[in-house]
Order: C-alpha cells, then structure tokens, then sequence
C-alpha cells in the first residue's frame, strides 16, 4: 500500500560493501521501489556498476491508523518490480548512481484494478568525506543526496493499488559505517522532502476538505541500521530500518488510504551480497524483509535478488578489482 | 578537501532547497472578494416558499427605534470590536463575508465527506447500522452515501431559501437600517447595501442550518454551532449587524427549521433501510420475472444501500409521480443487447485511456467524498460566485439545485431497486474496476441521473452555462462507464430521468416569483 515511499528509501538499502570493491548495490523496497544507497562502499573512479533487481512483496494486513485489519475486498495485496540501476565511480570518493524501476500491483480479491507502469527515476550523488583508521577498524562517513521523479504519468491516487505516490522528492542521507576485521555496522540517518501531488480530483478530504487538485506531501524521516560480516566476496547482514512520516494523518475506519496519509513502518530483514570468485565484476545479492509494526501501510513482506556487473572504463589495465585492494592495503 | 566538502554541501543543500520550495497551496476558495449583489433582490419576501405556507407563517417582533438606548449600547459593542481588529477576526469577517449561503454549504460538504464511510463489518460478517440514537459510537451516524447525502443537501438548502424568504419579508416591513448607517464612527468592512438589517440575513442563513445539521450530523453539533458563534460575531465586528439584528434571525431561523425538520421527520427516510425480509423479497421479486438479481460484490456481503429510498417524499413531485416517471426495464441479461454492452464494459475495464482514467476519478466521489451530489454543489457555488447573487438568490437556486438532486436520486433509487440488476463484474466476475462499486443494483446509473438533473436546473440558472454543465453531466455519465461499474443502457437511460427530474426544479423555479 501506501508505504510505497517510505519504504522505499529505506528500504533500499541494503547491501554491502567493502573493500574495494563496487557496491552496486541498491536496493528497492519493494514497495516503494526506489533504489538506494545506503550501503558503505565506494565505487572506484571510473568504474560502473550496472545491474537488474527484481523484487516482490505482499501483504495481506494493514494498519488502518493503529487498528490492525485485513480486508476481503483485496485479499492479499502484491507488487512486483523490474529495476534497473548503475552506480558511476566519478571519483574514488564520489559516486553517481541512478535506477528506474518497472512495477505492477494487484489485489488478489475484490474488483479494482491492478496497476503498472514505469514509475520514478532516482539519481543519487554519493561522496565519502572521511575514510579513516580509528582504533582497530575503519571509518569512513558519507553524504547522499538524491532527487527523485516520476517519470510517467502513472495514477497516484489510487491507494493501495497505485505503483507510487508521484512525488518529486528530495533526500539527504548521512552514513556512518565502522569495521574491525570483518564485522561491521553501517548506520545512516535520511530525510525526505516532497513536494505537492497534482491528482485527478479537484477537491478531496483529509482532516478537513480540500479545494484543489494538489496534495501537500508531509517529509519522511528514515534510520537504517545494518551489521553483519563483510569481507571482498561475501557481505551478510541483519537490517532494521525505521521510517516515519513527519505528520499526514491516519486512514479513517474503513476508508481508503490517501497520499499524504502518516506512514510508518518498522522493518527488520537480512540481506546477502555475494561476488563470484572466477569473475570478480559479477555479484548477485538477495533481500528479504518483514514489516514488524507500522501505521497506514500494509504488513509487507518483501523478497529482492539482483545480479550487477561491473565495467572498468580506466585507462590502465589495472582493475578496479586490484586498485581497490591496493588502497585497502594502503589503508 | 575541505573545499570539496563546502562545494558538495553546497550541491546538496540545492538539491533540498528546491524540493522545499513550497508555494503555499490554497484552497480554490478560501480566499474570496466579498459578495456584492448586483441586485438587491429586496422584494424576496414576495418570493414562494418550499414549505412554509407563507412568508410571515412565523410572526417576529418589531425591532427598537434606533433611538432606543439598548439599542445604542448594542453600537457599542461593534466599536469595542472594531478600535483592536486582530488578524484573525479580520481573516473571519472575511471569510464568511464571500456569503453565509456559500460557506454554509462548504461545511455541509465537508461534513457528508468525514462521515460518507461505510460501517466495518461485524465479527461475524453481518454489518452494523448507523444509529441517529447513538452517534458517538460505532458505526457513526450517518453514514452520508449519496442519497442520504442528497436529501441533507436538499432541507438544509429548503431551510435556508424558506428563513431567507421569511428575513426578507420581515426587513421590508421594519426597515430598520445597517449600524453603520446609524452611526457614522462605525465603519462598514463589507460592501454595504440598502438593505433593512433586520432580521439579519446571516443569522436565518446560520441558524437555519445549525438546527439542520443538529438532525442530519448529530455528531458534529458542536462544530457547527462554534461556525455559526463565529458567523454571527463576524457580522458584529463587521459593522454589518447588531446583535439584535441577529438575534431575531436566529429566532426566526429556528422556527423555519423547525417546521423543515417536521417534514423532514415524515418523509419516509426512517424506513430507507428495510428489514432483512424486505431485502430478500427484492430478491425473489426479481428472480420471479427470470432476471438474475443484483447481488453485493462486496465482502462480506453487504445489505443493499439504502433500498427504500425511492419512496421517500420527494421535494417537486408526489411518490406517485416517481413511479410514473420511472424508466422502462434494463435490456434483459439474456439479450445481445446486454452481451454487447458487457463486452464493453470489459474493454473499458482493459483499454481505457489515461484520460478515460482521469475522468473516472474526477467524477467517482466515493467513499469519503462530498459525493456526486456535492460535486454539483460544489460547480454551482464555484460559477454562483462570480455572479454578484444576492444571499436570498443564493439560496434560492441552491434549493432548485438541491430539490432536483435529491428528487433525482429519489427516482434513481426507485428504479435501481424496481429492477434490481447486476453490476458488470457480477455478470462477469473477470471485469476489473477502476473505481470502487457501489453496493447497489447497477441500473439507472446514480452518478447520470444526478449529474443530468443538476445539470438542467444549472442551465436554467446560469443560461450561458448551459453546454457547459451538459457536458459536464455527460462526462460524468461516461467516467461510469469508463470505471467499467455501469453498462451504457445504465448512464444513458439515467441522463434522460435526471433531465426529467430536472425539469420538475425548472417548473418551479418559472413561478416561484424571483425571475
């Protein structure tokens, strides 16, 4: 339903890191589909990551403000999305990123129609001010901004079935990762801004009514929290991610839910990134998280996998593979 | 480094500094100049009432002279207000200075919006019916769908045209004049007019609809009644009226109410909602004639919506015309007719356009809207606006509008229940929607028959208008069809009873002495 945003960001994140290598990782949520970024590694110059995500997600209960409930009118309410996405080394410390995703929903009950369509370009710039030792491991800090924007004219006011809420948003990530060996936590604070949605109706009620076909979209503010084992081939890692809508109100009792509605939600999962070991530029990841509380969005349970490969466009033969390792060493 | 980080800081903060750039949005009209009647329309105490038997049915005292020291000390109290105006007093004469007939019928709006909710079942499938007994509990009273919705509009417009009617008569016979007209260091904040100010306008317009609104939305009293305390101090502060001006028209807004409500009380809606036995007998009514019978798509099954409707007491004909009128039978489910047209409800449910989708959602007014009947509100006040009516006229063509919506979904429900047919998607469960369905039987379409009468009566007002609101009534008509919830027989049968039904309004508005 409607976490779509919120989670989106969020969720995306996952993935990651390390060691030299790329990150490409992003991640949807799976409702929101929005790729994101939140992991701590680095692209290196000149390199690009690119790759495909598929993930699915589903929900059968909601929180219709803080009444939890299903409804037999939808049954189990699905989306599946088709992304793609690249991650640009700019410079070792600055990176550009972008994904676009295909998504489609539909209701297992009831008569209303699913939805697809192509839903909204992000593009991120990721820069990594600081990378340094500190006591037994490395820290390293890093700043995201992202805009994000519909591309098509898709309908957003159609909650739940709707592919996104149509918003151009702006994000501002800050993200703190620390290792020792090969144990890490990776933790990040975001905020949205979002700007009005134009809908086709002229007039609508929230708390009060409304004469206009614009919707005030509250901010949204996200925590992410990941630790696991991270080493050049293989990062595992448990998730929790926390994103709550800075005002919007809750769904009435058996009302539909509305765009500007306050979505929260509380996300725990784990997420896998595995690199091939023949062919360093390939890796798969793999995604899988539970709503665990939330207010006017669904219980969703979501599942992601992604295969990303990387092209080196440096004009030294050396990888990207081998200078990354090298500046670990240096490290 | 510490360069780059000034730079990229930079570029970031661009990026949120433009997202957060945030016009203030504004409500269409929120903001409006104040109303300005082009004519006085002084003799609307000549004007027909709808119930009232006459305009002075209900006698109110002769206001005291000007000269009379409790009337001075009255002028007192708009000079207290007027020498320390803060913003927000400013900003409520203002806002209710656009017309109390306009801004009354925002709030009804916004009230039938917060409350048009369907109850949430029982545990055990069965669904709770709203009580006027117990609005505070759940399922809240009411449940404001379209033709509970319909009716609300219609008496709290009647009431207001009626106490209007009734205010007018009464100024002409006491001429008592505006305070700023007595004494000159008050200063009018409204345009001012010649009109007597006494009984006030304003005060009937009020009264008359918190004395509604205390029947039809028992659980938002107190909301109403802090509108109708603002309104009056408003027109205080405004220099526009004393409080006696306003006194008396509270008075006299009550005693019209009251005789509104007494109709109201009669007019059959107590017994809209049928019992279980009546619900099944529409059933086998139907099957009887080999007809399949509507049956709820929602889950759990839900009772009809409001099936007895169509008997309510309409406002511009008798019960029994709303048989006469009643439209001929639906193409039978068995016919080509009726396979052709489900074939195109299915590649509407598939293929529709974009825009086809646009207008499906600018016309659904469902769930937790103002519903369609609103939604004409709404386009009259909006076009009723920038034509200079005076608060009476106002009125006066709300009622006609009203009138004709309520009686047009009198015969609307009349005939969905006297044939009580199947939705597409009940005929063919693989037809998705685009909009919410209605829990009622598909045939004649609500949304074209009060979109049709509305739209009559509109052009009849507002005559430069006219194509206008045909092709309003039109697109709302095809969004039905578009949303893949109504066959065409449905939209187009119902564009024909809403003019009918229209025409009733058009009748009454030739002789009711405001042309």
């Amino acid at each position: 339903m409607k976490y779509l945003i919120i989670l989106l960001c969020a969720l995306s994140c996952l993935l990651n890191k390390k060691l030299g290598f790329f990150i490409c990782l992003v991640f949807f949520s799976i409702s929101a589909y929005a790729q994101t970024d939140i992991d701590a590694i680095m692209m290196s110059k000149n390199n690009f990551c690119a790759g495909f995500m598929y993930s699915h997600n589903s929900w059968k209960n909601y929180w219709e403000g803080t009444f939890k409930r299903d409804n037999q009118n939808l049954g189990t309410v699905s989306g599946q999305m088709i992304g793609i996405m690249g991650n640009y080394g700019v410079k070792d410390n600055l990176n550009v990123l972008f994904s676009i995703p295909y998504v489609s929903t539909k209701a297992s009950e009831g008569t209303l129609i699913g939805q697809k369509g192509i839903q909204d370009l992000t593009a991120t710039i990721k820069w990594m001010p600081i990378e340094k030792k500190w006591g037994k491991g490395d820290f390293s800090l890093y700043t995201l901004g992202s805009i994000i924007i519909p591309t098509t004219n898709y309908v957003a006011d159609y909650l739940p079935l709707s592919i996104g809420v149509k918003t151009n948003t702006a994000m501002f990530r800050l993200m703190a990762d620390y290792q020792v060996n090969n144990i890490f936590v990776t933790s990040s604070a975001a905020y949205y801004l979002r700007d009005r949605v134009t809908i086709d109706r002229t007039a609508y009620y929230t708390t009060e009514m409304h004469y206009t076909n614009l919707v005030e979209m509250p901010t949204v503010t996200n925590y992410n929290i990941r630790t696991g084992y991270r080493s050049s081939k293989l990062i595992a890692e448990a998730v929790l991610d926390i994103t709550k809508t800075n005002g919007g109100f809750d769904i009435t009792k058996n009302n539909m839910p509305f765009l500007s509605n306050q979505m929260n939600a509380t996300r725990a999962g784990v997420n896998i990134k595995y690199t091939v070991s023949k062919v360093d530029e390939l890796s798969f990841i793999g995604n899988a998280m539970y709503t665990i509380a939330g207010r006017n969005v669904g219980q969703t349970t979501s599942i992601s996998v992604g295969i990303f490969y990387v092209f080196d466009f440096t004009k030294k033969k050396r990888s990207s593979i081998e200078e990354a390792e090298k500046t670990k060493t240096e490290l | 480094m510490k360069k780059a980080i000034i730079k990229n800081t930079q570029l970031i903060l661009l990026v949120l500094l433009m997202a957060a750039c945030n016009r203030t949005l504004e409500d269409r009209t929120k903001e409006l100049p104040p109303l300005s009647p082009l004519q006085a329309d002084a003799n609307a105490g000549d004007w027909k009432p709808v119930v009232l038997s006459a305009a002075n049915e209900f006698a109110i005292t002769a206001p005291l002279a000007v000269s009379n020291g409790a009337y001075v000390r009255e002028l007192n109290e708009i000079k207290e207000y007027q020498q320390a105006l803060t913003e927000e007093q400013k900003n409520s004469i203002r806002y209710w200075g656009a017309g109390a007939v306009l801004r009354w019928n925002e709030i009804m709006r916004e009230l039938v919006a917060k409350r048009n909710l369907p109850p949430y079942q029982n545990a055990d499938g069965s669904y709770p019916i709203p009580s006027a007994a117990n609005p505070f509990g759940y399922p809240q009273f009411p449940f404001s769908n379209p033709p509970y919705a319909a009716r609300a509009y219609a008496y709290v417009s009647v009431a207001q045209y009626d106490a209007l009617v009734a205010a007018y008569y009464y100024k002409r016979l006491y001429t008592r004049v505006a305070p700023y007209k007595v004494d000159a260091t008050i200063k009018p904040l409204l345009p001012i007019n010649d009109l007597p100010a006494y009984p006030s306008e304003d005060a009937v317009v009020g009264a008359a609809a918190v004395e509604l609104l205390k029947l039809l939305f028992p659980a938002d009293v107190a909301y109403v009644q802090q509108k109708a305390d603002e309104q009056m101090k408003a027109r205080i502060m405004a220099g526009m009226n004393t409080r006696s001006d306003l006194e008396a028209g509270v008075a006299l807004g009550r005693l019209v109410a009251a005789k509104v409500i007494a109709r109201a009380a009669n007019d059959n809606m107590s017994r809209a909602v049928g019992t279980p036995a009546q619900w099944a007998q529409l059933e086998s009514q139907t099957a009887a004639t080999g007809e399949t019978p509507w049956i709820s798509l929602d889950a759990p099954n839900r009772p009809p919506m409001l099936p007895f409707f169509g008997r309510v007491r309409p406002f511009l004909f008798d019960s029994l015309t709303t048989i006469a009128i009643r439209p001929t039978p639906p193409p039978p489910t068995a016919s080509a007719k009726f396979k052709e047209e489900l074939v195109e409800v299915k590649n509407f449910s598939v293929n529709a356009t974009r825009e086809q989708i646009a207008i499906v959602h600018y016309w659904a007014d469902g769930v937790g809207t103002y519903t369609p009947p609103g939604h004409w509100n709404a386009i009259a006040a909006e076009d009723f606006i920038q034509l200079g009516f005076s608060e009476v006229r106002w009125a006066r063509n709300m009622a006609l509008l009203n009138m004709a919506v309520m009686d047009a979904g009198i015969s609307c429900w009349d005939t969905k229940y006297f044939y009580y047919n199947p939705r597409p998607s009940q005929m063919d469960p693989s037809i998705k929607t685009s909009t919410g369905i209605p829990n009622f039987p598909a045939y004649i379409s609500g949304h074209s028959t009060f979109s049709a009468a509305a739209a009559t009566i509109l052009g009849y007002i507002v005559p430069a208008r006219a194509n206008a609101y045909t092709a309003m009534a039109k697109e709302a008509s095809d969004s039905r069809l578009f949303g893949a919830i109504h066959y065409r027989a449905d939209c187009e049968v119902g564009l024909v009873q809403g003019k009918k039904v229209g025409n009733f309004a058009i009748a009454r508005g030739l002789t009711d002495g405001a042309n």
